[in-house]
């Protein structure tokens, strides 16, 4: 963290010169993460003043929060931040989550991120001219607030939850590590995106017999014809897919993480390579009730439109490995097992009878915005934003699922996000006339 | 563009998709009008013959009604020493699982542009009557195994006809009734 004291250092001078309670800056970005350290480095470039508050350290979930085995689910070529690429020696590997807190943190020297570390922003309202920002080391007023606080925050735990009788333990994928921490015997994991699977097999191998709840899911390969499937995902223009254009957005925010897992080897991860070890797959979860968890008899379906919709994502890579004269350098056509399914998966379990001893929740992430007292939510509490332009003037987000485009969560989307929200940031700054008040 | 507006004007699974995606989209400004409720009356015959009608329901704020009413006789069969005035009352949720994907079939398929020339489906549903004889009390009442077997012969590839089926099987409320549970509460007067 030294490597940010300096920063830290003008902070403090700026505010002792101002005196008084209120610190001011043009812009303030909650969150150092990858997202809060592009924009910085974006506004710096256009020589926009701001300061970035940061309650924990820099990459604080990436430090505290991922579980152990946990490595990016794009390849390290791919992985670029505004300013900063890979150089490293493994272009085709996947980062840990302890490499990716290193990349974020010299990511945050290499830009001279002005970085206010322990800082919470407890409180971000309306004040005249644009935001007060209350924090637990005193307030700060800025006309335009970017909330690059993280997109994977809260997890979605289904309110079914709290039907779970006592001797069953749970855990989130927020507070999940490694097996260890699990008790001995078997374990429900619910969800069958990227966390879902990994941590399904992982927890199979431990001893702990699993069954993996499916609901809707999306089924990729983690390579095909030679090439890792984020070549193809970027080459055909699916990551940069527009959030104007794609059709029904909201329903695109809503896609779980595609199953894939980063590994040294390149290995594929689906529901047949789980099943060949021996994990049973049972269908949604429905609802719990009297101790016993119900689950969809619908399992067949959400694997057949799974399994569909990748042959379309294959069909659509094979095309466009055609159109553009690939073909010959590549590997052959191929399409995958259809994925096998029970022909009568359980529909329910006694949860107190032993067979499972824990729940691993693995049903996503949502931002945190507890703390943002502006009207700027729909009837469902979600955000509401054009883009990552949120409907009150000055404020922006980042890093949010399908935001400006498909790769808007990932850290590589970070970089054109920001850049373009650094755009409407500057010209709404330069376009904005509100007097400031002297006093707030 | 012209090719696509062409095809679209010519599918007709007489379907009005206009009026769904514009309800779908009133609807999503107005989550109160889109609260409905279902209603059936029932009357007991004789025997196990019981004779069923569905004319008024609930939805967009108010009572609707169908254009007549519609009546339902249900009934065991000879084998079950009955007199066979109607279908069971179990086959009558086959009949409504076929009538729920079907229409989401066609909905879908005009939505995508697909013309349909045929859509058939055999239902079978299996059950063990020692759960409702009481014979074993481990076996359940309903159902164990519910097969659906579409025919669809459509202007599309096979693979466009596989993705109908699931994405009516994804929207459809019967699928989801009898796939997953629901709280019901019956009630003596």
């Amino acid at each position: 963290m030294n490597a940010h004291s300096k920063d830290c250092a003008s902070v403090r001078e700026r505010s002792s010169l101002r005196g008084g309670g209120v610190r001011r800056a043009p812009v303030i970005i909650i969150g150092a993460g990858h997202a809060g350290l592009a924009m910085s480095r974006c506004l710096t470039e256009r020589s926009i003043d701001h300061v970035v508050l940061e309650r924990g350290e820099v990459a604080n979930s990436w430090r505290h929060e991922r579980w152990d085995s946990l490595r990016l689910l794009t390849p390290n070529w791919l992985t670029r931040l505004p300013g900063w690429r890979y150089r490293g020696s493994d272009p085709d590997g996947f980062m840990s989550a302890s490499e990716v807190t290193g990349v974020i943190d010299r990511y945050a020297t290499l830009v001279g991120a002005p970085v206010q570390i322990g800082t919470t922003v407890e409180r971000v309202e309306p004040a005249e001219g644009g935001y007060l920002i209350r924090t637990d080391r005193g307030p700060w007023h800025a006309r335009c607030v970017v909330l690059a606080s993280g997109a994977f925050q809260l997890p979605n735990v289904p309110a079914a939850s709290s039907a779970v009788p006592e001797p069953v333990q749970q855990f989130t994928a927020k507070d999940y590590r490694n097996p260890g921490q699990l008790p001995d015997g078997g374990v429900l994991v619910v969800g069958a995106s990227a966390t879902g699977l990994q941590l399904a097999e992982e927890i199979h191998r431990s001893g702990r017999p699993v069954t993996l709840s499916v609901g809707e899911h999306v089924r990729m390969p983690r390579t095909y014809r030679g090439l890792d499937i984020q070549y193809w995902l970027k080459s055909t223009g699916l990551l940069d897919e527009s959030w104007r254009t794609v059709d029904d957005i909201v329903r695109a925010r809503r896609v779980p993480s595609p199953q894939l897992v980063g590994t040294p080897e390149g290995k594929s991860l689906d529901l047949n390579a789980l099943s060949d070890q021996g994990i049973a797959l049972v269908g949604r979860l429905a609802g719990i009730s009297s101790g016993r968890v119900h689950f969809s008899g619908g399992l067949k379906n959400h694997c057949t439109m799974a399994d569909l919709k990748q042959n379309r994502l294959l069909g659509s890579i094979d095309e466009y490995a055609e159109s553009t004269g690939l073909t010959p350098a590549i590997g052959a056509k191929a399409r995958f097992e259809p994925t096998r399914v029970p022909d009568s998966p359980r529909l329910q379990i006694a949860l107190g009878g032993g067979e499972v001893r824990s729940i691993v929740w693995a049903t996503g992430l949502r931002p945190d915005y507890s703390w943002l007292r502006v009207p700027v939510f729909d009837p469902r509490g979600r955000l509401k934003h054009e883009g990552g332009v949120i409907a009150a003037p000055g404020l922006y987000t980042l890093g949010l699922n399908f935001m400006r485009r498909r790769k808007s969560s990932f850290i590589h989307g970070a970089a054109d996000d920001a850049r373009d929200l650094s755009g409407h940031l500057a010209t709404y700054l330069a376009g904005s006339r509100m007097p400031l008040a002297e006093a707030v | 563009m012209n090719m696509q507006t062409e095809t679209s004007t010519q599918t007709d699974n007489g379907v009005n998709v206009d009026a769904l995606l514009g309800a779908r989209e009133a609807l999503t400004e107005a989550p109160a009008a889109a609260q409905f409720r279902w209603k059936a009356t029932s009357k007991w015959m004789n025997g196990t013959h019981t004779r069923s009608a569905c004319r008024g329901f609930f939805g967009l704020g108010e009572d609707q009604s169908h254009k007549t009413e519609f009546t339902f006789d249900t009934d065991h069969p000879e084998v079950f020493a009955s007199e066979d005035n109607g279908a069971t009352p179990v086959e009558m949720v086959l009949v409504g699982l076929a009538g729920c994907l079907t229409a989401g079939i066609a909905t879908v398929a005009q939505n995508r542009d697909i013309q349909l020339n045929s859509v058939t489906a055999s239902i079978e549903g299996s059950m063990d009557l020692a759960g409702i004889l009481g014979i074993d009390g481990d076996v359940r009442n309903g159902f164990d195994d519910v097969q659906v077997n579409f025919e669809v012969d459509a202007d599309a590839p096979r693979e466009d006809i596989e993705a109908l089926v699931a994405q009516s099987q994804k929207r459809s409320a019967v699928y989801d009734i009898i796939t997953n549970p629901t709280n019901v509460s019956v009630n003596v007067k």
